[in-house]
């Protein structure tokens, strides 16, 4: 008994981890599924009617613009991200005396929650006090910047506090991946007579090839799942202008009580980060397979 | 690395060098001060009284400096109906943060632990099912998960959101500890075995004592994930079991009364604060995390 014990400790160990994963994280998706399927309300209901929620969903605006958002958000997001953090890790990589200090000051938003960064954002847009007010004040009577109340720009006040706290990060691993180049085929270009910005966009960029996926499935997981930043920021206003897949599943499933919309939207929000993970991973797993 | 873009390269001059290394500090002095200005407008504005915030300027000092906004955005300043501050919830946070994270981290070494040195079959699909785990939007548990944490008794409480954050914050840990280990031989614990070692001596003198940089990498980013929830934390809490993040998007969009900014920002700070210090004294290791976490599969 104690010698069967002793066996098999090590999956009698692992089980309750693997138990726990199968039904919260497998299980409670395949529940999702399913009542994505059905008539639910209110309450869940199990008889599976087919596609009516999707219909549903692809037919309600506030979907449409909540997709439209993710879009808009996503894109920019990831974009100026990568550029931006990309810009401020080749800064930071010419032997800078401070950059230990740099770097730290470049990642703390990092360290925050997103309510905290929605919070100074709200207050520095906030057109009446915040930064539209102090340029006014400066003299600058006719300068304006109101995007947070405007339902056409709002959604870009989203993406300026996503940036701040995330395009740190970005510049991290690109900063590590900078430092990872071969120095001595840099230094054989400069010897060549190869000009830097050559050497930059020749050898160093397309050589962190790696990195530029890593930064964008990070991004991406990011912008799909970004749902506080929204609700500290705009609350998904004005109106509904700022909403995100995220906060149109909550209003679903927490304040309309239309548990088949919430379902839905969140399978929709799965299949998007499947598409993008499971390819990653799959690939990530194989290369660690094979050293 | 070299310094590349201001080495001397043929035909660039003294005072070219000069210039570009100058233009770079500028460059780096201006994001500098643009991630700043977001915590320097929130301290400042948190020591200002209303008043002054209204006639004075975003970014100026305060002309008299006041902790009335702390006092009232640590003990009274209302969420909805209630006007008792933070207080209470940064304590739920505390009670919620503490356990989840000694608890998910205890898993997450006897797992990682397990898979990298006692490799039986199917052991690593268990691993890649628990790292997809990782991915998963959590809207798409959100709705059972409020069902079966009220079957279990436990919805709206404390000890719910300590489940919650448990279960999904395995996956992270059990990777965190797997890659950590993979790279000890599997021969040690081989040999250990040999000599008579079960497989809790093997882990307790062999694993744990090696282990202390990939605990405080851990730790640090489970505390930090947990702290900063806000998505578990709106959904399963009630009135009184909110933590912090909540408590904080209450009083910031609370429409009742004077809308008080300083009170808005000291509290943000208050709810920021405490994984601000971890990244203050243990920075290296936040950063470790974070690349492990969201880079490395």
């Amino acid at each position: 008994m104690t010698k069967w014990l002793e066996d098999h400790l090590p999956k009698l160990m692992l089980a309750p981890s693997f138990v726990a994963v199968l039904v919260f994280v497998y299980g409670f998706i395949a529940w999702t599924a399913w009542v994505s399927l059905t008539r639910s309300r209110l309450l869940p209901k199990y008889e599976i009617e087919g596609l009516i929620q999707y219909e549903r969903l692809f037919a309600s605006p506030r979907w449409d613009t909540a997709l439209n958002n993710l879009y808009i958000f996503g894109a920019l997001f990831i974009v100026i991200a990568m550029a931006l953090g990309l810009l401020m890790a080749i800064l930071l990589d010419q032997n800078i005396r401070t950059e230990g200090a740099i770097r730290t000051i470049y990642l703390y938003p990092m360290a925050l929650s997103m309510i905290v960064t929605g919070t100074a954002w709200k207050w520095i847009l906030n057109p009446g006090l915040g930064l539209e007010a102090m340029v006014k004040g400066w003299g600058f009577e006719r300068f304006s910047f109101n995007w947070i109340v405007d339902p056409d720009m709002a959604i870009y006040t989203v993406v300026i506090a996503a940036l701040w706290q995330s395009s740190g990060f970005v510049m991290a691993l690109f900063l590590a991946g900078l430092r990872s180049v071969d120095g001595e085929i840099i230094k054989a270009a400069q010897v060549d007579g190869i000009p830097t910005w050559r050497i930059y966009t020749a050898i160093i960029i397309p050589s962190m090839a790696p990195i530029f996926l890593s930064a964008f499935i990070v991004l991406a997981h990011l912008a799909i799942k970004s749902f506080d930043l929204v609700i500290a920021l705009t609350g998904g206003g004005p109106g509904f202008a700022t909403d995100l897949p995220a906060t149109y599943m909550y209003a679903m499933a927490f304040s309309r009580g239309d548990i088949g919309q919430a379902a839905s939207s969140a399978m929709v929000m799965m299949a998007v980060v499947f598409a993008i993970v499971v390819p990653y991973l799959y690939s990530e797993l194989r290369s660690q397979k094979d050293d | 690395m070299t310094e590349l873009v201001t080495s001397p390269a043929r035909g660039q001059s003294q005072a070219v060098r000069v210039l570009l290394r100058w233009s770079l500090y500028i460059a780096l002095g201006f994001f500098v001060l643009i991630y700043l200005m977001p915590l320097f407008v929130m301290v400042t504005t948190s020591l200002k009284s209303l008043e002054e915030i209204r006639t004075g300027d975003l970014v100026a000092l305060p002309r008299a400096v006041t902790f009335d906004a702390w006092f009232t955005a640590w003990s009274g300043a209302c969420t909805g109906i209630k006007c008792e501050g933070v207080k209470p919830y940064f304590w739920n946070s505390v009670l919620i943060a503490v356990p989840a994270v000694a608890i998910s981290t205890l898993v997450g070494a006897i797992n990682g632990y397990v898979v990298a040195q006692w490799r039986f079959r199917g052991a690593n699909i268990i691993f890649a099912l628990m790292l997809f785990g990782c991915f998963i939007p959590f809207q798409v548990v959100l709705l059972p998960m409020a069902r079966v944490l009220g079957i279990m008794g436990i919805a709206g409480t404390i000890q719910g959101l300590i489940f919650v954050h448990v279960v999904y914050g395995i996956g992270f840990t059990t990777l965190f500890f797997r890659n950590y280990y993979v790279t000890i031989p599997v021969e040690l614990t081989k040999a250990a075995k040999v000599d008579g070692a079960g497989f809790f001596r093997i882990f307790w003198s062999i694993f744990l004592p090696l282990s202390l940089p990939i605990i405080v990498v851990t730790v640090i980013w489970q505390f930090t994930q947990i702290w900063n929830d806000f998505l578990f934390g709106v959904s399963f809490s009630q009135a009184g079991t909110q933590p912090v993040t909540v408590a904080l998007n209450n009083i910031v969009n609370s429409t009742t009364g004077v809308k008080e900014y300083n009170v808005d920002m000291a509290a943000a700070i208050i709810a920021a604060f405490p994984t601000l210090l971890v990244y203050v004294v243990a920075g290296k290791y936040f950063i470790r995390g974070l690349t492990a976490g969201s880079v490395k599969g």
